[in-house]
C-alpha cells in the first residue's frame, strides 16, 4: 500500500495554450481562449463561442510523427500530445520499468470522424479506417501505444463532464492499493458537431463569453482540450528520488440521483462528493485554501454548485473561481485540465480570477475571486459535475 | 483484505436468461450474422410510460440490475459501476444522422442525452435513488472487467460492502452496417451450433445486459468468490500462455487446479488463435467452455461469460451446449475466464466456488 499519491508530471493542450507553461501564462494574464468557431463548419457558428485549439489535425499528426494513413480522431491526437508532455515532464525514460497503467477518459471519442464520414463509410473505402476509431476506448489504446505502455492496465472512463476527475480518482486508488506503481491519468475531448448540437438542444450554450457565477449568466462555451498527469507511488518517488509537484490527497464521487442532465437545486451530489473527498484526505472544510469550481456558467450548475459549496463550507467559504471563462467547458477533459491548473496554483501560490463576472447572484452572497491573487496555498479542491448526476471532487495538496 | 463475492445476478441476453430459476434449459439456436436480445416483460419492472422513453440499452440495464438485486435480496447498494463499449448506440446514430440529414436543425435533446455513455448508470441510480459512487467504463472488451476491477478494489479495502456492476451494450443498425463492411461481422449467416468451425473473418454480433451484485459479505447464497481480475491493453500471441501461468501463480493456483476455462471464442478465424493457444496448450486437459454462440459478440459479452461461470459454480451443472470438449468433471471449484476482442484488451478472471 502506498500512502501518498504523488503527481510528478503534467501535460495539457487547451484553447489557452499548447503546453503547461503557455496555459499558466494565459491564466495569470487573464487571456481567454474563447472565440468564434473556425474549424467546424456548423450552422451555429454565428450563435456560439467556443474554446478551440489552434492546431489543425494535420499539424497535430506532424507533431506526433504519424503517417498519413493513421486513423487518429482529434480526441486521440490531443490526448497523445498531452500525455507525452506529462511523461516527459515526469522525466520517465523507460515507461515499463515500473508497473505502469493508463486511465483515460473521453465523452466524444472518435465522434468527430464518425459525423464526418457517417454515410461515406458505406461507400468509400478510404474513410473506413476511422470506423475502428469511433469507440471511446480507441483513443486510450492509441495514447498507450504512443507512450509505449504494453501488456498493462489501460482503461477509459466516460461519465460526461466529470470523466477526467474520475480517471484521476481511479488512478489514485490504484496507486494506493499497490495495483500499480505509476499511472498516467487524464482525459481528452475534441469539439464536434455532435456536442455542439447536443448542448444547443439543451439550450445551455451562451452566444457570448461565458460568465461563471454571474447572475446574468447565459450558459456555457464548449471547449476542446486534453490533459494528463503522472501519478507515482511512494516507492517510485524514493527509488527514483523524484521531484513531486503535488499530491492527490482526497477524492470523492457521488451521484445526484435527481435528473439525467440537470443538477438538483441544493446540490446533493456535489455536497456528498466534497464531503467524501475531505474525509479521504482526513481534512475538515477549514483545511481547503482554494476551490477551483466546476462553474460552467449554466443557470443550473452554478446555482447547484454554489449551494453545495455553502453546505460544505458554511460561513467559511474559501476563495473560489471557475476557469471555464478561459477554456470553455472541455467536457471529459475538464477535470484533468483543472487538475493541472490546481497543481500550478499550489506551485505558484496563485488564485486565478473568475473572468467576466459582473453581477452578484441573487440566491446567495458568495462571490468568486475576481482578481489574480497571491496567497500561500497548501490545498486546492477541484469540482467536476456531470450528466447522469455524476459529481466528483479531487483535493490536491502541497504536502503528503 | 476482504474477499469479493458474487451474490446476485441478472441477465438479459440472446437466450432466455432473465429467469434465474432456469439455467439454459431451452436454447435458441440462430442462423444469422447479428442476433438480438430476448426481451423479458419489461412492464413487470418499469412503468410503461417510462419504458417507452427509454433506449433499449437503458431498459436492459435497468431490468437486469433489478433482477440481480432481487436475486441478491438487496434493495440498496453502495455503488453502481457500469461497463459499456458503445453506450446507447442507437441514440448516438439517431442524433448523428439527424444532424446530417437535417443540416443541424429540428433536433431534440432526448437522443443526445441518451447517447451519453453513463446514461445507463445514471438511470439506474435514479431508479434506485442511489447517491453512491457511480462510474462508467467504456474501454472496448475490458469495459465490464474494468467495472469488476474497480468494485473489487473497493470491496477488498472495505470502501464499500455491496456494489452493483454490469455490462451492457445494444445493437444499432448503422453500427452493424459499417462493421459488416469492414468484416468485423461475418459475411455469411452462420449456424450458432457451428460457430467454432467457422472459416471466415468476423463475429456474429449480439447484445445484452448482465448485472451482478458483488459484496464482501460471505453468505451461503453467494454464487462465487472473485479471486482475481486483471486486464491487458496488448498481449502478443506467443506470450498469452506465459501470462496465464503468471496470473495463476500470482494467485497461488496451479493449472491443474482449474476445473474449467471459459473462453471468449467468437468464430473469427483471424483472432480466435489467442484462445487456441490456451486450449491446445496449457489448458488442453482442462474442461473448455465457450458462450458467444449463445449471446453473440459485443464489447461487454464477457459479462455473459461471468454470468455463465457463476451459474456453473453455484449449480455445479455444466450445460452440454457450452462444452468445447468433454472432461466429465464432477466438481467445479475453480474457473478461469479469458477474453479478448480482435487481439486487444485481454482479461483473465478467476472464480472459486463459495
Amino acid at each position: 500500500m502506498s500512502k501518498g499519491v504523488a503527481i510528478t508530471g503534467m501535460g495539457v493542450v487547451s484553447a489557452i495554450g499548447n503546453n503547461v507553461a503557455e496555459n499558466y501564462q494565459s491564466l495569470i494574464n487573464s487571456n481567454k481562449g474563447i472565440s468564434k468557431i473556425s474549424k467546424i463548419d456548423t450552422i451555429h457558428k454565428n450563435d456560439i463561442m467556443v474554446g478551440e485549439i489552434a492546431s489543425t489535425n494535420s499539424e497535430l499528426e506532424q507533431q506526433l510523427g504519424l503517417s498519413t494513413d493513421n486513423n487518429y480522431s482529434r480526441t486521440a491526437l490531443l490526448g497523445a500530445i498531452a500525455a507525452k508532455q506529462a511523461v516527459q515532464n515526469a522525466q520517465i525514460t523507460n515507461i515499463n520499468s515500473y508497473k505502469t497503467g493508463l486511465i483515460s477518459s473521453t465523452s466524444v471519442g472518435g465522434m468527430d470522424m464518425t459525423e464526418t464520414y457517417y454515410y461515406d463509410y458505406l461507400e468509400n473505402k478510404s474513410s473506413q479506417k476511422y470506423i475502428d476509431g469511433h469507440h471511446a476506448g480507441d483513443s486510450s489504446q492509441k495514447i498507450a501505444e504512443q507512450l509505449g505502455i504494453k501488456q498493462s492496465l489501460v482503461t477509459t472512463i466516460s461519465t460526461a463532464c466529470s470523466s477526467a476527475a474520475n480517471a484521476i480518482m481511479l488512478g489514485a486508488r490504484l496507486i494506493k492499493s499497490g495495483k500499480l506503481d505509476r499511472v498516467i491519468v487524464g482525459g481528452a475531448d475534441c469539439l464536434c458537431k455532435f456536442t455542439i448540437n447536443g448542448f444547443k438542444t439543451l439550450m445551455i450554450l451562451s452566444d457570448t463569453y461565458n460568465t461563471p457565477f454571474d447572475e446574468n449568466r447565459k450558459g456555457l462555451n464548449l471547449g476542446e482540450a486534453a490533459a494528463f498527469l503522472v501519478l507515482e507511488s511512494d516507492k517510485v518517488i524514493s527509488e527514483e528520488k523524484k521531484e513531486v509537484l503535488a499530491y492527490v490527497k482526497g477524492y470523492g464521487n457521488a451521484n445526484d440521483a435527481y435528473h439525467q442532465t440537470a443538477s438538483s437545486e441544493n446540490g446533493d451530489g456535489a455536497t456528498l462528493a466534497m464531503q467524501k473527498a475531505l474525509k479521504v484526505a482526513n481534512y475538515t472544510a477549514k483545511d481547503i485554501d482554494y476551490i477551483n469550481a466546476h462553474g460552467t456558467a449554466t443557470g443550473n450548475n452554478d446555482l447547484s454548485e454554489g449551494r453545495a459549496i455553502l453546505r460544505v463550507f458554511e460561513d467559511n467559504v474559501p476563495d473560489f473561481s471557475s476557469t471555464k471563462a478561459y477554456t470553455g467547458h472541455t467536457l471529459a477533459a475538464a477535470g484533468a485540465i483543472e487538475a493541472v491548473y490546481a497543481v500550478l496554483a499550489l506551485q505558484n501560490n496563485i488564485i486565478y480570477p473568475n473572468l467576466n463576472f459582473k453581477t452578484q447572484m441573487k440566491e446567495f452572497d458568495i462571490t468568486p475571486q475576481l482578481e489574480l491573487k497571491e496567497k500561500e496555498l497548501q490545498t486546492v479542491l477541484s469540482n467536476s459535475l456531470g450528466f447522469g448526476g455524476n459529481c466528483s471532487t479531487l483535493i490536491f495538496s502541497k504536502e503528503q | 483484505m476482504s474477499a469479493v463475492y458474487i451474490s446476485g445476478l441478472g441477465s438479459i441476453s440472446c437466450q432466455k436468461t432473465f429467469d434465474n430459476n432456469e439455467f439454459l434449459d431451452e436454447i435458441i439456436t440462430y442462423t444469422d450474422t447479428v442476433i438480438t436480445a430476448v426481451n423479458p416483460n419489461y412492464k413487470e419492472y418499469i412503468k410503461p410510460a417510462a419504458a417507452r422513453r427509454m433506449a433499449k440499452g437503458i431498459k436492459m440495464g435497468v431490468v437486469a440490475s433489478r433482477i440481480a438485486l432481487n436475486d441478491a435480496n438487496k434493495e440498496q447498494i453502495d455503488a453502481i459501476i457500469t461497463g459499456t463499449g458503445m453506450g446507447c448506440v442507437r441514440d448516438s446514430e439517431k442524433f448523428v444522422s439527424a444532424i446530417i440529414d437535417n443540416n443541424e436543425q429540428y433536433l431534440t435533446p432526448t437522443s443526445f442525452i441518451q447517447s451519453t455513455h453513463n446514461t445507463v448508470g445514471g438511470q439506474i441510480a435514479l431508479e434506485l435513488q442511489c447517491k453512491g459512487y457511480n462510474f462508467t467504463y467504456v474501454h472496448a472488451s475490458v469495459s465490464f472487467e474494468s467495472a469488476l476491477l474497480d468494485a473489487s478494489l473497493q470491496l477488498e479495502n472495505d470502501e464499500a460492502n455491496t456494489i452493483l456492476i454490469g455490462g451492457v451494450d445494444e445493437l444499432g443498425d448503422h453500427t452493424v452496417a459499417i462493421h459488416k463492411i469492414v468484416n468485423h461481422i461475418k459475411p455469411e449467416k452462420i449456424d450458432s451450433t457451428a460457430l467454432l468451425n467457422a472459416t471466415t473473418e468476423g463475429a456474429v454480433f449480439g447484445e445484452g445486459a448482465n448485472f451482478f451484485v458483488v459484496s464482501n459479505k460471505k453468505q451461503a447464497s453467494n454464487y462465487a468468490e472473485v479471486l482475481a481480475i486483471t486486464t491487458y491493453n496488448t498481449v502478443s500471441k506467443n506470450k498469452i500462455q506465459q501470462l496465464a501461468q503468471e496470473f495463476l501463480q500470482d494467485n497461488g493456483i496451479n493449472i491443474g487446479d482449474i476445473d474449467a476455462i471459459v473462453l471468449g471464442n467468437n468464430g473469427d478465424v483471424k483472432h480466435d488463435s489467442f484462445y487456441h493457444e490456451l486450449s491446445s496448450g496449457i489448458f488442453q486437459n482442462t474442461q473448455q467452455i465457450y458462450y458467444k454462440h449463445l449471446c453473440g459478440e459485443f464489447n461487454t459479452a464477457s459479462s455473459f461469460g461471468l454470468w455463465l461461470a457463476s451459474k456453473i459454480l453455484k449449480t455445479q451443472h455444466l450445460p452440454d451446449v457450452v462444452k468445447i470438449n468433454n472432461k466429465s468433471i464432477t466438481n467445479y471449484t475453480t474457473i478461469l475466464l479469458y477474453n479478448q476482442y480482435r487481439g486487444e484488451n485481454h482479461s483473465f478472471t478467476l472464480l472459486r466456488k463459495c
